[in-house]
This record gives C-alpha cells, sequence and structure tokens, in this order.
C-alpha cells in the first residue's frame, strides 16, 4: 500500500458513514414529504420523481447554506464590492462560528475520554466559562482592551478548570462516580448563572430578561474585516488549542501519565503513576477547555452572557469526541462537520420548508453510523482490518 | 468415536498457522496436543470446532469426512469444547448453563423443562464423578468447579470426543489433579479425549499418545512410556532446553529485605498476612510456595508500595518502606515483576517502546521534565529488544500483539532495565512455554549471581525448586516452614502447602 493510501484509510469508515447517513436521511426526508407521498396512489412516478427531486434540492440548500454558493462567489470576484464578499462567504464562516464552541467542549471530551475518566460536565463547565469571562470583562472595563479580552479568556478557563476539578477531586478521593457528579453540577452550574444574572453587576438593567450587559468592549478580534461576518480569532485558537492538546496527549510526560492511566489504571499504578493526580489532571484541563470554548463563545460569537449562551454543546461533545476517534485533529474534523450540519440546515429550512429537525435525525445517523464501523465495512464489502502480524514466534493467528 | 485429521492446512496473512498436520485419536484414548504457544494447537482446534475451514486438508470421524461450516455443525457430529476461558453466564444456575441453547422444553409455549434438565445434570455429574452441585450458582463455584461444569456441557450434548484447551492453566495443583482423575473416568467410559496443554509433566501424566507440533507441523508423535521430558521439550522448541536452568550454590551476603512481623489486610479486610518474618539476602534466591490465595498477593503488593502495612517493618536495604509510595520502593532499587502481566505489567494498546519506559519515563533520558524524549526511548526500547531478545516487528508495535512469552521479556527487560537490589517476581512464568521459561529463568538468576536479592512467588512447585536457594512455605498468611534447597523435596514442600507441618 502506498504512504498516501494508507494514510487515507483510516478516514475511509467515517467518510463511508456520512454517505451512507445521508443516503438514509433521504428516505426519511422523502417519508416526511407529504405532498409526494398524497400523490402515490395517483402518479406513483411523478411521487418519487418528485421527491427525489426535492430531497437533492434540499441537499444542496445543505450544501449552499454550509460553504456558500460559488455564483455568489464568482458575483464577489466580479463587483469587487465589501457587501458582495460578505455575502459570498457568510455560510462558510457562520459554519466555522458554529463549529469554534464544539471544537473546544469536543477536546475536552476527548482528553476526559482518553483518560478513561467521563466528563458528562462540559455543559457546566462551558456556561461557567462564559460566566467567568464576562464578570472578569466587566470588572476590568475600563482596562487597555488587550488587557480585558486577555484576563477575560483567563477567567473563562478558571472557572472552567474549576468546575472540571471538583469532579476529578471527588472521584480520586472518595472514588464519587464522575458521570453522576458531572451531571448534577451541570444544573448547579445553571442556577449560578442565573443567580449571577440578577445582580447589579451583570445584569443589563433596561432588560427584563435575565441577560447580562452588552460585552462589544471587549470583543475578540474578527479575522475578516468584513461587516456581516461574525467570525473572530477564537477559530483559529482551537486550531492552535487542538495542535497543543495533541502535543501534550502524545509528546509530555503528564500526557503519557494521562494515557496510560486511561488505558490500564492497574498497570499505571504498578509502573507507580499516580492515579488520583492523573484523573484529576484530566478533568482539570477538560473543564479548562470547555471553559476557554465558553469564554470565546461570549466574548466573540454573542457578547451577551445569557442561559442561552450554551445551547447543549457540552452534550454535542461526548459524540464528538467518539466520533474522533479522541484524538485532537479527528475531533476538529468532526466539530466542522457538525459545524456545517447545523449552519446548512438553517439554509435547508429557509430554502425548502423541511424542519431542522430532519438534520438533528441525520446527525444522529452520522454518529450511529461511525458508532458501528464494522456495519459499515459490512454494507461496502470492505475487509476487516488486519491484525498487526507479528512474524516468526507469532501467535497472533493461534492463540 | 476415532477422530482423526488428516493434512490440515491454514493459512493466515503472513503465518502458516497450520502446515500439513496430521493427528488421529481412537475411542475412549486421551490425545496429548503439545506445543508453544503459537505453535497452531489453537487453531487447530478452531478448525475441529467448526470456526475456521482449513484451506485443505480433511476431519474423518470414525473413518467419515466431515465438514463443518459453523459450530453448531461440530457440536452435532459429537465434537464438545471446554475452553480456556469458560463460556458460562455467572448468575445462572448450574442446571441452567448446562442447558443453555439445548434447554428440554414442555408444554404447548415451549417452557423450559427444568426438571429433567436437572434429572440429566444430576446423571452425568454421577456418572463421571464431577461432583457438581446442579443447583449452586456459577459465580460462587470456583475455578475447578466452572471447569467441570464445561465439561458437564460438552457432555450434556451428548460430545464423544471432548477437546480441553489449556485446562489446568488456572487450577491449582490439587484442582488438576482432579481433573485427570476425570479425564481417566471419560476415557475409560469411552470418550476420545484431545488434550491441548505446554506443560511436559501433563501430557505425560494422562495421555496415552502425545503428538508435538512446532510452528505449525507436527513435530514428533510419541508414546510417553518411550519417551522422556527432555526429548519432548526438544521436539517443541526444536532444540534443547535445560528444564532446570543450572545454578552455582548461592553466596548470600548482606540482608536485603527484611520483614518483621509484617501484617497486612486484603481488599475486604480481612488479614491476609500474619505477621511474617522473613530475610532475604543480597546474593540469593528465596522462592515462596503455597497455594494461590495464601496472602502472597498481598505480600507482593506491600513489599512494593502497592498495598498497606497494617502493622510491623518493612525495610529494604536497611531504609524503611513500609507505606511507601511505589515509586519510591521502584526508586530504591527494587524491580518488580508482577502476578498478571496484562492486567498489572503492561498497557496492551500501548507500544512496547511505551511499555518499556511504564516506569521509568519520569526520569532522564526519557523525559525532559515536561517533554517525552522520543528518540531516547525508541534506542534504549531497541536495546532492551535485542538484549532480552523479544520477538517484536518493532518497537512501534502494540505490546497486546505479542505472544505471552515476549509480553513477559518485555516487563522483564524493563525492571532489569534499571539498577536492581531486589526482585520480586510474582508468578514469573505463568502461561509461558519451556524455552521462554527457561530464558526467564535464566536472566533472574543472573540477577542473583550479580548480587541481588530475589524474592520469588509462584504457586507452581517445579518453578519453586528450581530456583528457590531457600523454600518458604506460606499458608493461611503464614510462613509455616523455611527449607534450605537441599531438603525442599516435592514432597516435603507439598505437605506445608496443604497446610500439614
Amino acid at each position: 500500500m502506498s504512504g498516501l493510501r494508507k494514510r487515507l484509510r483510516p478516514l475511509l469508515v467515517p467518510v463511508l458513514a456520512v454517505l451512507s447517513a445521508f443516503i438514509v436521511g433521504s428516505l426519511f426526508l422523502m417519508l416526511s414529504d407529504l405532498k409526494h407521498l398524497a400523490m402515490i396512489p395517483t402518479d406513483p412516478i411523478g411521487a418519487l420523481t418528485g421527491a427525489m427531486g426535492d430531497v437533492i434540492n434540499a441537499y444542496r440548500a445543505l450544501l449552499l447554506g454550509a460553504f456558500g454558493d460559488p455564483a455568489k462567489f464568482a458575483l464577489a470576484f466580479q463587483q469587487g464590492t465589501p457587501k458582495a464578499w460578505t455575502t459570498a462567504l457568510r455560510p462558510i464562516t457562520e459554519t466555522l462560528v458554529a463549529a469554534t464552541p464544539l471544537m473546544f467542549t469536543g477536546l475536552a471530551i476527548a482528553v476526559s475520554f482518553r483518560t478513561s475518566v467521563f466528563n458528562i460536565g462540559g455543559d457546566g463547565q462551558f456556561v461557567l466559562g462564559a460566566l467567568g469571562a464576562s464578570i472578569v470583562a466587566l470588572a476590568f472595563r475600563g482596562m487597555p482592551a488587550p488587557i480585558t479580552l486577555v484576563a477575560a479568556l483567563a477567567g473563562g478557563i478558571v472557572f472552567g478548570a474549576l468546575w472540571g476539578f471538583v469532579p476529578g477531586f471527588l472521584k480520586a478521593r472518595t472514588g464519587a462516580h464522575e458521570v453522576i457528579t458531572t451531571i448534577m453540577l451541570n444544573y448547579v452550574a445553571l442556577q449560578i448563572v442565573q443567580l449571577a444574572l440578577r445582580t447589579d453587576f451583570l445584569r443589563q438593567s433596561t432588560n427584563s430578561q435575565p441577560i447580562s450587559k452588552v460585552l462589544d468592549f471587549v470583543r475578540v478580534p474578527l479575522l475578516i474585516p468584513l461587516p456581516g461576518l461574525r467570525l473572530h480569532w477564537g477559530f483559529i485558537a482551537a486550531l492552535v488549542v487542538a495542535a497543543l492538546i495533541s502535543w501534550f496527549l502524545f509528546k509530555t510526560t503528564k500526557g503519557f501519565e494521562l494515557r496510560s492511566a486511561g488505558q490500564n489504571l492497574t498497570a499505571a499504578r504498578y509502573a507507580g503513576m499516580s492515579a488520583g493526580g492523573s484523573i484529576i489532571l484530566a478533568m482539570v484541563v477538560s473543564g479548562a477547555l470547555a471553559g476557554l470554548g465558553g469564554a470565546f463563545q461570549v466574548m466573540g460569537s454573542v457578547t451577551q452572557m445569557s442561559n442561552d449562551v450554551n445551547s447543549g454543546y457540552g452534550w454535542t461533545a461526548i459524540a464528538l469526541a467518539l466520533l474522533g476517534g479522541t484524538r485532537p485533529g479527528g475531533v476538529v474534523a468532526a466539530a466542522l462537520l457538525f459545524g456545517a450540519l447545523n449552519n446548512g440546515g438553517h439554509g435547508m429550512q429557509v430554502a425548502t420548508s423541511i424542519p431542522l429537525d430532519l438534520l438533528v435525525f441525520i446527525q444522529a445517523l452520522v454518529i450511529m453510523f461511525v458508532a458501528a464501523p464494522d456495519l459499515v465495512r459490512k454494507i461496502y464489502r470492505l475487509r476487516p482490518p488486519k491484525p498487526e502480524v507479528v512474524p516468526a514466534a507469532t501467535e497472533g493467528a493461534s492463540a | 468415536m476415532r477422530l482423526e485429521l488428516r493434512e490440515i492446512t491454514k493459512q493466515f496473512p503472513g503465518v502458516l498457522a497450520n502446515d500439513r498436520i496430521s493427528i488421529s485419536a481412537d475411542r475412549g484414548k486421551v490425545l496429548g496436543l503439545l506445543g508453544e504457544n503459537g505453535a497452531g494447537k489453537t487453531t487447530l482446534m478452531n478448525i475441529l470446532s467448526g470456526l475456521y475451514r482449513p484451506d485443505s486438508g480433511e476431519i474423518l470421524i470414525d473413518g467419515q469426512a466431515r465438514t463443518f461450516t459453523d459450530p453448531a455443525d461440530a457440536i452435532k457430529a459429537g465434537i464438545g469444547m471446554v475452553h480456556q476461558h469458560f463460556m458460562l453466564v455467572p448468575v445462572f444456575d448450574v442446571v441452567a448453563s448446562v442447558a443453555l441453547g439445548a434447554e428440554p422444553v414442555k408444554g404447548i409455549l415451549g417452557s423450559f423443562d427444568r426438571a429433567s434438565a436437572r434429572k440429566r445434570v444430576v446423571e452425568l455429574s454421577t456418572q463421571y464423578g464431577l461432583d457438581v452441585d446442579p443447583d449452586a450458582r456459577i459465580e460462587d463455584l470456583p475455578v475447578g468447579v466452572r471447569q467441570r461444569v464445561e465439561i458437564l456441557k460438552a457432555l450434556y450434548r451428548k460430545s464423544d470426543i471432548l477437546v480441553l484447551d489449556e485446562p489446568s492453566a488456572v487450577l491449582t495443583p490439587g484442582e488438576t489433579e482432579e481433573l485427570f482423575d476425570i479425564i481417566r473416568g471419560l476415557a475409560a467410559g469411552g470418550t476420545t479425549v484431545i488434550f491441548i496443554t505446554h506443560k511436559l509433566n501433563e501430557v505425560l501424566e494422562v495421555a496415552d499418545t502425545i503428538t508435538v507440533l512446532r510452528r505449525g507441523r507436527v513435530a514428533g508423535t510419541v508414546l510417553p512410556a518411550e519417551t522422556t521430558r527432555e526429548e519432548l521439550a526438544n521436539l517443541m522448541v526444536g532444540r534443547d532446553v535445560e528444564l532446570t536452568v543450572s545454578r552455582a550454590p548461592a553466596k548470600p551476603r548482606e540482608v536485603v529485605l527484611d520483614l518483621a512481623d509484617l501484617t497486612v489486610r486484603d481488599d475486604r479486610g480481612g488479614i491476609a498476612v500474619r505477621g511474617i518474618n522473613l530475610q532475604v539476602h543480597a546474593g540469593e534466591i528465596v522462592a515462596v510456595a503455597g497455594v494461590q490465595g495464601n496472602g502472597q498477593t498481598e505480600l507482593v503488593e506491600a513489599i512494593t508500595g502497592l498495598r498497606h502495612v497494617d502493622s510491623g517493618t518493612l525495610t529494604v536495604g536497611g531504609e524503611v518502606v513500609q507505606n511507601a509510595t511505589p515509586r519510591h520502593v521502584a526508586d530504591m532499587g527494587v524491580a518488580h515483576i508482577p502476578e498478571d502481566r496484562s492486567r498489572d505489567g503492561l498497557i496492551a494498546n500501548m507500544t512496547v517502546a511505551e511499555n518499556y519506559i511504564l516506569d521509568t519515563y519520569h526520569r532522564s533520558p526519557y523525559s525532559s521534565g515536561v517533554r517525552l524524549n522520543r528518540k531516547a526511548i525508541a534506542e534504549e526500547a531497541s536495546k532492551g529488544v535485542r538484549e532480552f531478545d523479544i520477538r517484536t516487528p518493532s518497537v512501534e508495535t502494540h505490546v497486546g500483539a505479542l505472544s505471552g512469552g515476549n509480553q513477559q521479556k518485555v516487563i522483564v527487560a524493563r525492571e532489569f532495565s534499571r539498577p536492581v537490589k531486589l526482585v520480586v517476581a510474582a508468578q514469573p512464568t505463568r502461561g509461558l512455554d519451556v524455552g521462554s521459561i527457561e530464558y526467564i529463568h535464566r536472566r533472574i538468576i543472573e540477577q542473583r549471581d550479580a548480587g541481588a536479592a530475589i524474592l520469588i512467588v509462584s504457586t507452581e512447585l517445579d518453578e519453586v525448586l528450581a530456583l528457590g536457594d531457600r523454600v518458604a512455605v506460606m499458608y493461611a498468611g503464614q510462613i509455616v516452614g523455611i527449607l534450605p534447597s537441599e531438603q525442599a523435596t516435592k514432597e516435603a514442600v507439598g505437605m506445608l502447602m496443604g497446610g500439614v507441618h
């Protein structure tokens, strides 16, 4: 096998899984198409072709909504006006905006899974990170913007890390199961945010809703200086963080401890590693990443702290971590895919009146197919992955 | 029934697992199938039980050629398998476990006819002297009895040919003796038994004929009466093997490990080690014999810092180390070969190189504090692989893909890669073939001759007698006797192990 093919081979199953999800999804799109279903008794062939046409239109709208319309790019090149460029670039940048928080939470969960700690508390760590950033930003108001911004992001990291430390410490010291503690702490986090949003310090006095003052005095700088585009440096930061996490896990001494503890806690203990230390460290790093994601979300994409700052990113992150094989690169790819599906789904909804819920359904199908690699291999008649063969004194085949 | 396999060949990618293997066993006879790990025994049995199809060759039962497309075919043809790892449901009782998949039914709804299943189980159990309580829950039964339940399962399905895959691997010496009695009884009753093992003594004791496999081929078929342990070992390994590694008399020097009134509790809080006094000197091997579960595991864990010491003192080289961390103990020059290599000693999904540094990764040259030095790790691991003759495609191969013997060598190489004052080895050769046993024994003796103190804990009498300069016997958490090697005979040690003194 050539080097390139060998490198692409691990991608084969995920790509086919996505393809399968869209094929199965199209069946459900057709079944939800009442107009054409009603036509079946009178004109079955017309109904089928009509329904298939609608599915193709829907997927087309999804792609255009996620990545942009080539025609609009052509127009932007011709006219060269900022407005034309904004229109052309908007879909793809919104996809990246949607992917950014998912990248952070996905990485957070992947780190914990690598250590065999099941952090289900990404949601709580994310909102507390957002809250921490908002509080610090308001407290630093009036300072030079770069200082305020860095302090606010650091605040997000600290709040998130703290919310990861608590369940990590409880597990290491008392054996309290992290799945239960992190889920419970999600609710506590939400209540803390509610409480904080009632204080005069945070609350926007002109609004009856629990929503904070506008934080636009320290926005994360935009990546493309065009009005109407929200893509900010948080996206680049997520990529850098992914590279850092990869380096941390695979090249550092602490990363080695975390991976060892994750694969075989008993052997790690026998080798003199501190099991409790690894668990706490994994939870702190995990919480810090989710918290940083929350900070970027509130300082970059939405500019106002409220409970709506989070839309289940901590939960989606679990699927992303698994989808990406708990590898940072894989998690980034999975987050981009989900960002595209979420954002493209809006375009599809506008263009075809297909409800967004069906997109959620397709996302679920993607997860299902990726979680069942054997099923995908069966469908496409791929050979199972070769077991590593040890020559000569082998027992790979017989024992 | 008479079973014959003719010229069976099975090719796996990169490995010819079975190369024109022919074996045969007559009705009511025991065929011992002897071979090292990786010799092709298990592949052959998977072919016989219908899990694999051979590339060529035939299976004949009473002279008739048969093809099995799945395990159900093989069961129908009268072949029963008892796997090394049991296939039982822990929460079921014996009757349900045995009948599962072949339940007698009654009534129009076809409900499980427990009474008639129970009757058959009792009949078979009595007929073959299996002595199994039909109503006991599987999880409450000791391992030896669970194995008999597996045998019952095969008999229940009217198997005339019974295949036992490494049946003694999980048994105590006493249980093994009982198993042999059962095998003899089965054979006397007309069952054909195929007994797969890598232990020389066992085939010599129980088999009527012995076929030795080596690297996928038949290396020879011999009769127990006409062969010796040495000949069998030679056939298995393909060269002369020292079954008992020769060693010079010990020259004990200063005390290295000193246990005084050591008391340790087990996981449930019961006392596992009861005020033990033991000294191990530099340059000597003390072998602790005993039936599994008499406190040896807890003793080793206490010495290596993995278990809390209740009372008493524990010193290594004069320094008090009870309740020190495992890392502190290791840093003092204690090498630990743990009891269960895949559970305690290795991380299967990590590479040979990563496992090689598992307890030294934090030190120079492997770590600069923050970063791991991949190059130094690969270089040192390659050195270890060469020095200990570890058969692996590369140091980047996952350690789980290696054979048991090579996995154990990775552990030994790792533990001996740092300065060693004391070696604590628990079951250092469990489940290994004769070649690997010889190798690991020799390495341990080398450490002794280099001046290390060695404490070996083993349930294998042969191993204890082969290595111990002094043999201590543990029973019910206490040391009931310490014999110098010239007085440590099989009989004397065996008596002490059983609690007779």
